[in-house]
C-alpha cells in the first residue's frame, strides 16, 4: 500500500501552466468547494447503501427512516446540533459583522511596531 | 410485467460505474472511489446538458450582438469568439468547473491506482514476464508535444513512471477514462473499437485483414475489439508509453485477447516494421495529440508500412468546416486551451485530405465516414440516441483514412 504516496501525489499538478478564469482567489475557494461537493455526494451515496444493506438484513425499513419523528428531548438535541453547525459555517460572516459593530479594533501588526518601540 | 431487476423509472445519463468491465491489472476501488466516478461522469453530463445551453445563450444574446457592435462587423473566427466569451461570466464559470472536474477526475483516479502501485505492477508482471508480445525501448525520447504539458491535465502524462515496471498512469487511464465521456465508451472503454469493426464490415466487406497496426494505442482499449473480431490477424499497439504497454499487455492477455503485441515506439519512426508490413493501420483519438511536423511524419509512415490493398483509418473529431457555427467551435476548442489538449485547435482546421495526399496517398482512394461508439445498450447510454452534446468529447467520431 502507497497511501502515504497517494496522499502526497494523487493531486499532483499536470506538467502545463494552470488557466484561471475568475479571479484566482476566488477559483481557488470554488475549486475546494467543487471538491466538497464531490466528498458529499460520496457521503450521500453511503449513507444511502448503508440504509440499503440495514433494510436488506431486516434491520430496519427505509420507509422507517422517511417517517422517523424524534423523541423531544433527541429533537432538541438534533436542533441544536444544526445550530452549531451553521454557525461553525458562517464563522466569517459572524466575525465580519462583529467587526463593523467594533471601532477603535487594532492589527496586532500595529501593536507589534508599537510596544516593540518601546510605547 | 417487469422483472423486478428492470428499472421502472426513467432515466438518461451515465450508468452506475459498478457495471464497468473488470480484468486482471483493473485497480481495485473501495465503495467511495466508485461514488466518486460516478459523481465526476454525472457532473460532466451536467455540465454539458444543463450549464452549456447558458453559455450558448448568453453567446446568442449577449456576447456576440455586444461585440459585432464594438467591431462594426461580425466575429470573424472561433479565436476572436472563444476571447469574447471570456468576458462572459456564464463561459467562466463553466469552464472554471469543467477545468475543476478535470482535475478532480485526475485525483480520483490517481489516488486510486497510487496507493495500490505496486501491487498493480506485481500483477502486471506476473501476467507479462518474459511475453515477448511486450517490447519496450527505455531509451526512447519523448517529443515535445507529448512532454511540455500533460494530456488532459494527466500528471505523468503516458510516460513517466514512478518506479521500474510501474503501470499507475496506465490503471489511472484506464478506469478513468468513464468519466470523461460520461459512460458512453462502454464496458471497456472499447465502444470506439467496436465502431471501428462495425464500419469496416459494413463499408469493406471483402476485407480481410492479418496484419493490424495501432498507432498510439495506449491501453490497447480500442484495439482490443479490432483483434477479437479479427482472431486470425496479428494486431500490434504502438505507444510512446511504457506504463500504458506494461498495463495494455496484462490487460488484454486476463481478457483472453492473444493475438496483440506491445511495442513502445513513436508513430514517426517505424523503422522497425519493413515496408509494407500490415494490412491494416488504426488511429483512435490520436492525431489531436501530435504536433504538425510529426503529423506528416506519421502519416509517412503510415503510406510505407501498408501492404498493396491496404488500409489506413483515424477515427477523430469532426474537423472544423466553415458552417459549423461559431459557438460549437469554441466549445470544441476548449480543451486545446484549458485542458492541455495543445494540437486540438490546429488539428482540427487541417487540410486532412491534403495531407493524406501530401503523405503519398491517392486523393481518389480516400476515406470518409462517421461512427459513434458501439456499447452494451442494455447497460450503456448509447451515443447515437444520445442528445446531449459535450462538444469534442462526445463518443461520435469522423473517419479518415485511405486505401492503398
Amino acid at each position: 500500500m502507497s497511501i502515504a504516496e497517494a496522499i502526497a501525489e494523487a493531486g499532483a499538478k499536470p506538467a502545463g501552466k494552470r488557466p484561471f478564469f475568475l479571479d484566482t482567489e476566488i477559483e481557488t475557494v470554488l475549486a475546494i468547494t467543487m471538491a466538497l461537493v464531490q466528498e458529499l455526494s460520496v457521503s450521500r451515496q453511503r449513507v444511502d447503501t448503508l440504509e440499503r444493506l440495514l433494510e436488506r438484513k431486516g434491520v430496519l425499513s427505509r420507509d422507517e427512516i422517511e417517517a422517523y419523528s424524534p423523541e423531544p428531548e433527541a429533537a432538541i438535541e438534533r436542533a441544536l446540533a444544526t445550530q452549531e453547525y451553521i454557525a461553525r459555517v458562517l464563522r466569517i460572516i459572524q466575525q465580519r459583522n462583529e467587526a463593523n459593530q467594533t471601532s477603535g479594533d487594532v492589527a496586532s501588526e500595529d501593536v507589534a511596531e508599537e510596544i516593540g518601540a518601546g510605547g | 410485467m417487469a422483472r423486478a431487476d428492470t428499472p421502472t423509472v426513467s432515466y438518461e445519463g451515465p450508468p452506475d460505474y459498478r457495471v464497468i468491465g473488470r480484468h486482471g491489472v483493473f485497480p481495485d476501488m473501495g465503495h467511495d472511489e466508485i461514488e466518486r466516478v460516478n459523481f465526476l461522469a454525472q457532473m460532466n453530463r451536467h455540465l454539458s446538458a444543463r450549464i452549456v445551453p447558458g453559455v450558448k445563450a448568453a453567446f446568442d444574446t449577449e456576447v456576440a450582438p455586444a461585440a459585432e457592435k464594438d467591431a462594426g462587423r461580425p466575429l470573424a473566427d472561433r479565436h476572436e469568439a472563444r476571447k469574447a466569451l471570456l468576458g462572459h461570466p456564464a463561459f467562466r464559470f463553466w469552464s472554471a468547473i469543467r477545468r475543476m472536474t478535470m482535475e478532480q477526475r485526475q485525483q480520483a483516479g490517481r489516488w486510486t491506482a497510487i496507493r495500490q502501485r505496486e501491487a498493480l505492477a506485481e500483477k502486471a508482471a506476473e501476467l507479462t514476464r518474459d511475453d515477448d508480445r511486450l517490447a519496450l525501448d527505455p531509451g526512447l525520447a519523448i517529443p515535445r508535444y507529448v512532454s511540455a504539458v500533460d494530456h488532459h491535465c494527466m500528471p505523468g502524462s503516458y510516460h513517466q513512471e514512478a518506479f521500474p515496471g510501474d503501470v499507475t498512469n496506465g490503471a489511472n487511464y484506464d478506469h478513468g477514462n468513464f468519466v470523461t465521456t460520461a459512460g458512453l465508451l462502454g464496458k471497456f472503454a472499447d465502444g470506439g473499437g467496436h465502431a471501428v469493426v462495425k464500419w469496416v464490415r459494413r463499408n469493406l466487406p471483402d476485407f480481410t485483414p492479418h496484419t493490424i497496426l495501432e498507432i498510439g494505442g495506449t491501453v490497447g482499449h480500442s484495439s482490443l475489439p479490432i483483434a477479437q473480431a479479427w482472431p486470425e490477424a496479428e494486431m500490434t499497439i504502438v505507444d510512446l508509453g511504457a506504463p500504458m504497454l506494461r498495463y495494455g499487455l496484462a490487460r488484454a492477455k486476463s481478457l483472453g485477447v492473444g493475438n496483440v503485441r506491445f511495442v513502445q515506439a513513436s508513430g514517426e519512426d517505424l523503422s522497425r516494421f519493413p515496408d509494407q508490413s500490415f494490412d491494416w493501420i488504426q488511429t483512435t483519438m490520436f492525431l489531436h495529440e501530435l504536433s504538425t511536423r510529426s503529423l506528416a511524419n506519421i502519416l509517412r509512415e503510415t503510406r510505407r508500412l501498408l501492404k498493396p490493398g491496404g488500409i489506413v483509418l483515424h477515427v477523430e473529431q469532426p474537423q472544423y468546416t466553415a458552417d459549423m457555427p461559431l459557438f460549437e467551435q469554441v466549445m470544441r476548442d476548449w480543451d486545446a486551451y484549458y485542458n492541455n489538449e495543445p494540437f486540438w485547435s490546429r488539428m482540427h482546421e487541417l487540410d486532412l485530405d491534403q495531407a493524406m495526399v501530401d503523405a503519398g496517398f491517392a486523393r481518389d482512394r480516400l476515406i470518409h465516414g462517421g461512427v459513434t461508439a458501439v456499447v452494451d445498450k442494455d447497460l450503456f447510454p448509447d451515443a447515437a440516441d444520445d442528445e446531449t452534446e459535450d462538444y469534442g468529447r462526445k463518443a461520435a467520431w469522423h473517419v479518415i483514412g485511405a486505401q492503398v
